[in-house]
């Protein structure tokens, strides 16, 4: 494949702390994911997921490395600079929703509109988009309702909806499904990869092995390194990871 | 973002804990009422001292003698009074005061302690204190020294209740005095109690009632108005050189003082100066203790809506964007505090005047200044939790609970 990859990454480290209690939550991560892809990253509590997910958002920078998002290096990126990628080129999906609350679900996936600066739209523009993005999500019918009045796995449509809004080159998933039963996270899940059949890129935290299983590729994160990385098509970490996990 | 979305977002912001927003905007609404009111009060105050002063006769001028001029051989005289009444052009009266010394006035049954006033006949014209009833003395009567009496309102009712004064007899310490007539109500001007005065001839004064170290002739005030505001810098003028050259002094140091009606107002105003510098404080210390809660309830509130702040930079707000939805809801908290504490001014202002006593007189300008320092408080007071705000990290934002 010589098409320019989504994701680049050469040796990010992220230390938090310094001197003696200095702890590496990276320790030096290089992953290259190409458009197109949906992977998955399974390890143990602790081993640097969220860590590597932030940075990979641009809610974070690495402490030292090199990360390429669509070809533009973001590594030394300001505040306002991050901002405006998050905005224009990503797309995040919380374990806990992250929506506002006494907001409707169509003026939470209005959200990312109001801060886009490149583009300024009229109410009834924005109105449009949102109330499409809720309709691919399945929940036309719920546009007027807040979080409150709405199932976890509606939530979390939502959210979906809200990370798909700007069109974004890269979708990422912090264990979308951690706070749902079983059905919503089948349902979400196969939203997810009905977005990936229509092309889009999506990168997703995970604890669950069969959730895992069913992306055509899996990294492994231990104590902030890359243990594997499944670009052979490996979807499963060679140790079980998640004996913790599942307590 | 764009400004509807700022200012809808902070309108919500605020209207989400209405209560606490109007609590918090006390402070703010009390400070810009407190503002308005108090120099509602004050230019109603002012503008009745001004007022009643005018009303003692437009464009007089006051003359008095210096008390303490070192060397002065000369107090003011009643001849002076006759010289500017001959010499001065650009006036049309001149009167004179001197009172007697303190002494028992009898009228019937009734008796009072008081000074008489002294005047001439021109009183009633120069200062613009109308005669009621009757009529006041004249100027034969001045002449031949008459004891004859114009009653104040207030004495004239004091004295004779219903009964009409007119032609009655009063006595003046030993001499018996008859009643000329009553003057209209006055009321007191500048502390004057025009109503509790008896007139009686100045000749009469000279003859009876001065203390005997006084000269005969000496007047406390001399009394003169000028035909028109254009003639009076002239009069002024001609009268100093006047007295100078009567009185033997330097004009540059001389041994009276002319006053105009304006001189009386600046100096009653100037003791108005220390209550304003006061009612400023009270104002002041208001829109600071307002800011100061402004300030408090956007730190509250930054607090409890991190997490907010998170999801909102995470969907790409820039720093810039949070420190504005901050500072305009801090702003929009003191200007529609601003607002209520206007009409709450205005309102107030309009039923202390309704309720007697005070007269109030609403300052447009005063308004600008209260709504202008209550913006510049949100402001000032807004900023800080703003940027507070601004300042957060968006995933230590985002795991705020
Ligand atoms: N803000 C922080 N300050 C200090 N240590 C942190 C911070 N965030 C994460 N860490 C540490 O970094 C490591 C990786 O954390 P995280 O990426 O959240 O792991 P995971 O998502 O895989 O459970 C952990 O040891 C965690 O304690
Ligand atoms: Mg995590």
């Amino acid at each position: 494949m010589n098409e320019q990859p989504i994701i680049q990454t050469t040796d990010i480290r992220k230390i938090y702390g310094m001197g003696d209690i200095a702890v590496a939550a990276l320790d030096g991560v290089s992953v290259r994911i190409d458009p197109g892809e949906f992977v998955s990253i399974m390890g143990p509590s602790g081993s640097g997921k969220s860590t590597l997910m932030n940075i990979l958002g641009c809610l974070d920078r690495p402490t030292e490395g090199r990360y390429i998002l669509a070809g533009e290096d973001v590594s030394d990126l300001n505040k306002n600079e991050l901002a405006a990628i998050r905005n224009r080129r990503l797309g995040f999906i919380f374990q806990s929703y992250n929506l506002l609350a006494r907001t409707t679900a169509l003026k939470n996936v209005m959200l990312p509109l109001l801060y886009d600066q490149d583009n300024h739209r009229s109410t009834a523009e924005r109105e449009e988009m949102a109330f499409a993005a809720l309709t691919a999500v399945g929940l036309a019918d719920r546009a007027d309702h807040q979080p409150h009045e709405l199932s976890g796995g509606q939530k979390q449509r939502v959210a979906i909806a809200r990370a798909l809004i700007n069109d974004p080159v890269l979708i990422l998933a912090d264990e979308p499904t951690g706070n749902l039963d079983t059905r919503s996270s089948y349902e979400i899940m196969e939203l997810l990869h009905e977005l990936h059949d229509r092309g889009r890129t999506i990168v997703m935290v995970t604890h669950e092995p069969d959730i895992a299983e069913h992306t055509e590729r899996v990294i492994c994160v231990r104590d902030g390194l890359v243990e594997s990385d499944g670009r052979d098509g490996t979807n499963h970490c060679a140790q079980p990871v998640l004996a913790e996990a599942a307590i | 973002m764009n400004l509807k979305e700022i200012l809808r977002v902070a309108w919500e912001g605020i209207t989400a804990n209405k209560v606490r927003s109007l609590l918090t905007m006390l402070g703010i609404i009390i400070g810009v009422a407190a503002v308005i009111i108090m120099i509602a009060i004050s230019a109603g105050t002012e503008a009745t001292i001004a007022e009643q002063i005018n009303s003692l006769g437009a464009n007089l001028i006051i003359i008095t003698p210096k008390r303490g001029t070192p060397g002065a051989s000369r107090t003011l005289v009643y001849d002076d009074m006759a010289a500017i009444a001959e010499e001065v052009r650009g006036i049309t009266g001149v009167t004179a005061e001197q009172s007697t010394t303190s002494l028992v006035v009898k009228a019937g049954n009734n008796s009072l302690e008081l000074s008489a006033t002294g005047t001439t006949a021109d009183f009633p014209d120069v200062r613009d204190v109308p005669v009621g009833d009757g009529r006041f003395f004249n100027e034969a009567e001045l002449d031949r020294k008459a004891k004859v009496a114009v009653l104040g309102y207030g004495i004239a009712q004091d004295f004779f209740g219903d009964e009409a004064p007119i032609g009655q007899t009063i006595t003046i310490g030993t001499t018996k005095f008859t009643v000329l007539g009553v003057m209209a109500e006055k009321g007191v001007v500048a502390d004057v109690d025009y109503d509790g005065r008896i007139y009686i001839p100045i000749t009469v004064v000279f003859q009876k009632f001065l203390p005997s170290q006084m000269a005969g002739d000496r007047v406390r005030t001399i009394y003169t108005q000028a035909e028109s505001q254009e003639t009076m810098d002239s009069a002024i003028l001609q009268i100093e050189s006047l007295l100078a050259r009567r009185h033997d002094v330097e004009l540059d140091s001389p041994d009276f003082i002319v006053q105009t009606q304006q001189d009386i107002i600046d100096t009653q105003e100037a003791t108005t100066a220390a209550f304003r510098a006061l009612l400023a404080w009270v104002a002041g210390v208001s829109l600071l203790v307002g800011g100061i809660g402004i300030m408090n309830i956007m730190l509250v509130s930054v607090t409890e809506r991190t997490r907010e702040i998170g999801i909102r930079q995470s969907v790409g707000a820039t720093p810039n964007d949070i420190r504005w939805q901050f500072l305009t809801e801090a702003l929009m908290l003191s200007l529609v505090g601003g607002l209520i504490g206007v009409v709450v001014g205005v309102g107030g202002s309009w039923i202390f005047g309704q309720t007697g006593e005070m007269r109030t007189v609403v300052v447009p300008a005063s308004i600008l200044l209260a709504f202008g320092s209550a913006a510049i408080v949100g402001v000032f007071f807004g900023y800080f939790p703003a940027n507070k705000a601004a300042q957060l990290d968006p995933i230590e934002a985002l795991r705020h609970e």
